[in-house]
């Protein structure tokens, strides 16, 4: 075995209550390949951040080559041969690939000699490890997969040893995440440690040579590729957790409700987030879609909602289209009943800085009963909002307090009652329940299966594969911007992890 | 001949007229690069201008009068920067805030120390910036054309209008040259960027606010020291405003920013200059019109219909560490 | 920014800290007072004597006040929206051809009574087209408002010097204003209120009728922003651009109208002087109020409860200063500047300095009641 090139003993990290990291122990061997594997929010990035400097641990002790280091900014990381490639790339956009390189790692005052030496660097990297790119390009005209390699190129620039690499393939086609990995493979030869933090499994089998498995802060597993397969590693990833029990009854689907055919859907950057995704949600079921963060379902909620412009595709409410590619409007489709509870409710679905009563009507400020002409009824707003802080139990019961002084549960209560209490034919719900406390969240499961109950058509979009399939009578899963496969309620934990981590997906593709 | 004398004389008062936007221009350029909008320059500027002439007067030197005008600039400048980068302010209302300041303050402490209704003391010679005249300036001064350029437009200037225009291609070489140049292009781009690689975002930009502090002193010095003999209340008029146009309209790059400024001075010395009289073709133009001219174009400019200028990406957000 | 502070009773958010932020205003103030020689607490002393010491003072307190509720109020609507207008200036200037051309057309005609309303009327809407444009670039391209309106103050400025010297200037007339307007162009002065209550007033004292409208534009300005659909969108807009579309609110919309409304309150700032006082439209008429109009928003933390008595202080130290300056003349009006200044600074830009003293005060005395909220860790 070789020796260790960086050793984490005992981090702790917390942000406030939460604790990202508790107790990781994880040593990273010289000249492997060690990948990171773990939910969203189990605390990958955050421990990466620490040892990057970017964060400080609460407790813990990092040793670099066997010896103790202080790692407090990303001067000490970079001083100390860890480089990292961001998830968010960290490049100067209208700079060169040049000016990028050299940023922060210039050699003295005047930029000549220091560009000449990055020049002739460059040309070494390429030819040591095929990593090549124009150094006279400006980063915002290069495709995202030469930006990353910039990334690779500006830690490598500094004479790191180790490189931590976050998520590297999220924004990369399939071609270009190979040429990553063969890229990696080589610096791996030439004795560089690499780790790769990443939710997808197949990246794992193929490239890596250790995996650790995160979940809820701690290291759970620690595996030899070799002598592992995705199927344990996705039930570490998952974890034998008890199912949250929902009392529910048996599902009657009565009529297609919403009905969504080859929509496609670009993020303000333009790149593809959702891809030709078709489904239906009949009225009296919970469509359920499941995945990990980022891999589109945002946006496709956004899309049929009407916040978002879609590319192309039809959307249609209750038999009749939805404008999803010109000029929906969200207020438009609250009349016509489909219902929308956000996944940012901080900034989306509440005006923090309002008080209750006010978010109690947020986009219904225009219904009649609210109305006095001009003039909202202050009096009608608030005793609605009364009616609603019982109906839901929302604590503090005082509509007049500002919402940013309620906790999760109760905020996101609010947001819900406005929705349900307009009785829509169609509900999208998005994390119902992220950052709700476990009381909350019983009651917001059990109005979600009492919308189904009364005949109401609920699109349930979650990352918490729990919540998803004990509410769910389908369960479709994205990946890719892509729903990859579509499964019953019984469906197990192990099944959907993999749809999850693309595996099955790319397996049928090659 | 007429015609040329007169176009040399109207170019070297459009000289004059453009060095304390040149000045102060490129002072908003190293600030608002960094990505800390400046609307304060004008505050800076007057500010800068009073201190020049007070301290000049007092100490009877023009170099005394720069030095302070430059320290008080740049306290100035600091103020900005401990509101908008270590407060995390807005940086506009710093900017208004700090106008305000200089505004009242020249006036008031200028009649409680000179009691001249706000004006400092006529400078004499010593407490002036002298015109400089180039070698053989004199002897040229009949060649046609090359000669009354060379000693009627090139020479004559004092050295803080050589300066203003010396600064043009220095601050293109610290920018696309330097070190520094380039930490500073990254921090009003993507700080994240900068902080990443291991740079203090904060001191880089203070850093930058320094630089205006200085250029803004001395744009405010040529004002009370080179083209005036003392300070007289408000004596900036808006041209903080017109150099900050002039910065937009030159897409914060140094060059066009001295060709923004030399148009823009152009068009303050013709409405001068064609006050009354009538042009060919267009008839008399109003004074007013050439006056509002730089704003205008700015405006237009802005709307997108000459070229897009884009700001500075990080322009005007404070920089927070989370991601 | 929209992330939300940690809690402090109302009491300290709303009163302690602008008072503390205030405090520190008027001690830099003070700094300057002692640097010109001067006891900056004599200095207060004769500043509040000269404003609210005699009938005529306080007539000229809120003659004053009258301008800065207007053009404080068009501010604080702007920032309701979430918008800077820095226009206020300009827009205010503008719309002095407005009350003009309307006084100018009807004083020989009609009663004040008729001319009034027709003149609200041409202030409002001429201070509103001024802020159309800057309004429309940035609804619909984009451009940085505060750029835009900052040079439709120059614009106005040169536009109106043309007006005032050429076109609008009476034959023969050396000064660069309009003529005198007759009656029905006057609005009627306010000075019996005040006798009413024993105080003596000059007749010249200029406090006027259009005190009155610019009180009821504050009620109509808490009335529209907090009572009515269209106030909610816009306060929805100014808190967050993404709950507005979520709740289906238009932004070019509601950032047009936004403007609107702003120009034409600080439109209405024209009516005070032209009709009110002076009597004609001349040069620079508007004198700075449009920017003091920014202090007072920030000040009276853009809620109209707020801005009037942020006005009439202001109102204060302009009637005050004017007295000041017999007093001390080392003090000029100026002196003003310096302090809007200031206030700008610490209760706008600095608006926060002292929070975290504050908290910590606080916190020594009740940890809980302070609730210190962990920073949330997302994506961790």
């Amino acid at each position: 075995m070789a020796e260790a090139a960086i050793e984490l003993v005992g981090i702790n990290k917390s942000f406030g209550t939460v604790r990202a990291n508790r107790d990781i122990n994880l040593v990273i061997e010289r000249g492997s390949i060690l990948g990171i594997v773990g939910e969203n929010g189990a605390g990958k990035s955050t421990l990466m951040s620490i040892l990057y400097g970017f964060y400080q641990a609460d407790s813990g002790e990092i040793k670099v080559g066997g010896k103790a280091v202080a790692i407090k900014t990303p001067n000490d990381a970079i001083a100390h041969g860890i480089g990292m490639v961001h998830q968010h790339f960290m490049l100067v956009e209208n700079f060169t690939v040049i000016e990028n390189v050299i940023l922060g790692a210039e050699h003295e005052a005047l930029l000549k000699s220091s560009i000449a030496k990055a020049r002739s660097e460059l040309e070494r990297l390429e030819r040591e490890y095929g990593l090549e790119v124009d150094p006279d390009a400006v980063i915002e005209e290069l495709p995202v997969g030469l930006q990353q390699r910039v990334e690779i190129l500006k830690a490598l620039y500094r004479g790191a040893e180790i490189l931590i690499l976050d998520e590297p393939t999220g924004v990369l086609t399939p071609a270009e995440a190979d040429h990553l990995f063969r890229i990696l493979r080589q610096l791996k030869e030439q004795g560089k440690t690499i780790v790769l933090i990443t939710h997808k499994l197949r990246e794992i089998m193929a490239i890596t040579d250790t995996v650790s498995v995160m979940r809820q802060g701690t290291v759970v597993a620690t595996r030899e590729t070799a002598k592992t397969t995705v199927e344990e590693l996705a039930e570490l990833m998952v974890g034998r957790r008890v199912l949250l029990r929902v009392e529910k009854g048996e599902a009657r689907p009565g009529a297609v409700k919403l009905s969504v055919r080859n929509l496609t859907v670009r993020d303000s950057r333009g790149v593809t987030m959702v891809s030709d995704v078709s489904f239906d949600v009949r009225g009296g079921e919970i469509v359920g879609i499941a995945g990990v963060a980022g891999n589109g379902q945002s946006e496709l909620i956004e899309a049929v909602s009407g916040i978002r412009r879609a590319v192309s595709g039809s959307v249609m409410l209750d038999g009749a289209a939805i404008e999803v590619t010109g000029h929906a409007d969200p207020g438009e489709l609250r009349d016509r009943g489909l219902a929308h509870v956000p996944e940012d409710r901080h900034h989306v679905g509440l005006v923090l800085a309002f008080e209750e009563n006010e978010n109690s009507i947020l986009g219904y400020h225009d219904k009649q009963q609210y109305l006095n002409g001009p003039f909202l009824k202050i009096d009608a707003v608030r005793d609605d909002a009364r009616r609603k802080i019982e109906k839901f139990d929302i604590r503090p019961p005082d509509c007049r307090l500002r919402t940013a002084n309620f906790s999760g549960g109760n905020q996101q209560k609010i947001v819900l009652a406005r929705e349900l209490e307009q009785d829509p034919g169609v509900l999208i719900v998005g994390q119902p329940t992220r950052g709700v406390d476990v009381g909350a969240i019983e009651f917001i499961h059990k109005q979600l299966i009492a919308m189904r109950d009364r005949g109401k058509a609920v699109l349930l979009i979650s990352v918490e594969l729990d919540e998803i399939r004990s509410l769910s009578d389908r369960i479709l899963v994205m990946f890719d911007g892509r729903v990859v496969g579509e499964r019953g309620p019984d469906a197990t934990e192990g099944e959907l992890g993999l749809l999850m981590a693309g595996v099955e997906s790319q397996e049928a593709a090659e | 001949m007429e015609f040329f004398e007169a176009l040399i004389n109207i170019l070297n008062s459009t000289i004059r007229v453009s060095v304390p936007l040149l000045l102060a221009c490129l002072a908003g350029l190293y600030s608002e690069r960094a990505g800390i909008f400046d609307i304060g320059l004008e505050g800076k500027m007057l500010a800068g201008a009073f201190a020049g002439a007070a301290a000049a007067a007092v100490f009877g030197s023009a170099w005394i009068g720069l030095l302070v005008a430059v320290l008080v600039s740049v306290a100035l400048a600091l103020v900005h920067g401990f509101a908008s980068i270590t407060h995390r302010g807005n940086q506009i209302v710093s900017g208004v805030a700090i106008n305000f300041i200089a505004a009242g303050s020249t006036i008031i402490l200028g009649q409680a120390w000179f009691n001249q209704g706000g004006r400092t003391p006529s400078l004499t010679a010593d407490g002036r910036f002298g015109a400089i005249t180039l070698p053989f300036a004199d002897q040229l001064r009949d060649v046609p054309v090359v000669g009354q350029i060379y000693s009627g437009l090139l020479s004559g200037h004092t050295l803080l209008a050589y300066l203003a225009f010396l600064a043009v291609p220095f601050t293109w070489w610290v920018l696309f040259r330097t070190r520094f140049g380039l930490r500073l292009r990254a921090v009003g781009e993507n700080p994240a960027a900068v902080d990443t690689a291991g740079i203090s975002v904060a001191w880089l930009r203070y850093r930058a606010v320094i630089c205006t502090g200085v250029l803004t002193g001395l744009a405010g010095c040529y004002m009370s020291l080179s083209q005036n003999a003392g300070f007289v209340k408000d004596m900036t008029a808006g041209r903080g405003y017109i150099a900050l146009a002039a910065l937009i309209f030159a897409k914060w790059k140094p060059v066009p920013a001295m060709f923004a400024c030399l148009l823009f001075g152009f068009l303050d010395a013709l409405s001068i200059r064609l006050q009354g009289t009538p042009l060919p073709i267009v008839g008399k133009v109003p004074v007013q019109f050439m006056q509002a001219l730089p704003y205008v174009l700015t405006v237009i400019l802005l709307a997108g219909f000459i070229g897009k200028a884009i700001p500075p990406r990080a322009g005007g957000v404070p920089y927070v560490k989370e991601r | 920014m929209s992330t939300p502070y940690t809690k402090l009773p109302a009491w300290a958010d709303y009163g302690l800290i602008p008072l503390i932020n205030l405090l520190v205003a008027f001690a830099g103030a003070g700094l300057v007072v002692l640097l010109v020689g001067e006891n900056p607490f004599r200095a207060a002393a004769i500043l509040v004597e000269g404003a609210f010491g005699s009938g005529t003072g306080i007539a000229y307190t809120l003659y004053y006040a009258t301008n800065f509720i207007f053009t404080g109020l068009a501010v604080a609507v702007a920032f309701h929206c979430g918008l800077f207008n820095i226009g206020g200036e300009g827009q205010a200037y503008i719309a002095g051809l407005g009350v003009g051309v309307v006084c100018l057309a009807f004083d020989h005609i009609l009663p004040w009574w008729l001319t009034f309303p027709l003149a609200i009327l041409g202030a409002a809407i001429s201070g509103a087209l001024w802020a159309l444009i800057p309004a429309y670039l940035q609804a619909k391209r984009g451009s940085h408002i505060v750029i835009t309106t900052i040079m439709f103050n120059f614009i106005a400025a040169s536009t109106m010097v043309y007006l005032l010297v050429g076109p609008l200037k009476p034959r023969g007339a050396m000064a660069p204003q309009t003529r005198q307007l007759v009656e029905g162009g006057q609005l009627p002065k306010l000075g019996w209120l005040l006798s009413d209550f024993g105080l003596t007033v000059r007749p010249s004292a200029p406090l006027n009728l259009s005190f009155l409208l610019a009180l009821a534009m504050a009620f109509v300005v808490w009335l529209v922003v907090w009572r009515t659909r269209l106030g909610y969108e816009i306060r929805t807009m100014g808190h967050s651009s993404k709950a507005a579309r979520y709740a289906g609110i238009s932004e070019t919309r509601i950032i047009i109208i936004t403007m609107l409304i702003s120009g034409a309150l600080a439109g209405m700032m024209a009516l005070n002087p032209i009709m009110g006082d002076q009597h004609n439209v001349s040069l620079d008429f508007v004198s700075g109020a449009g920017f003091v109009g920014i202090a007072v928003a920030l000040m009276g933390r853009s809620h109209p409860a707020g801005i009037v008595p942020a006005a009439i202080l202001f109102g204060m130290l302009y009637q005050g200063g004017a007295e000041l300056a017999f007093e001390m003349p080392n003090i000029s009006r100026d002196m003003i500047v310096i302090i809007q200044g200031l206030v700008i600074l610490f209760a706008g830009a600095l608006e926060h300095m002292f929070r975290p003293t504050v908290q910590a005060v606080f916190a020594s005395f009740s940890p809980k009641s302070v609730g210190i909220a962990p920073p949330r860790a997302e994506g961790a």
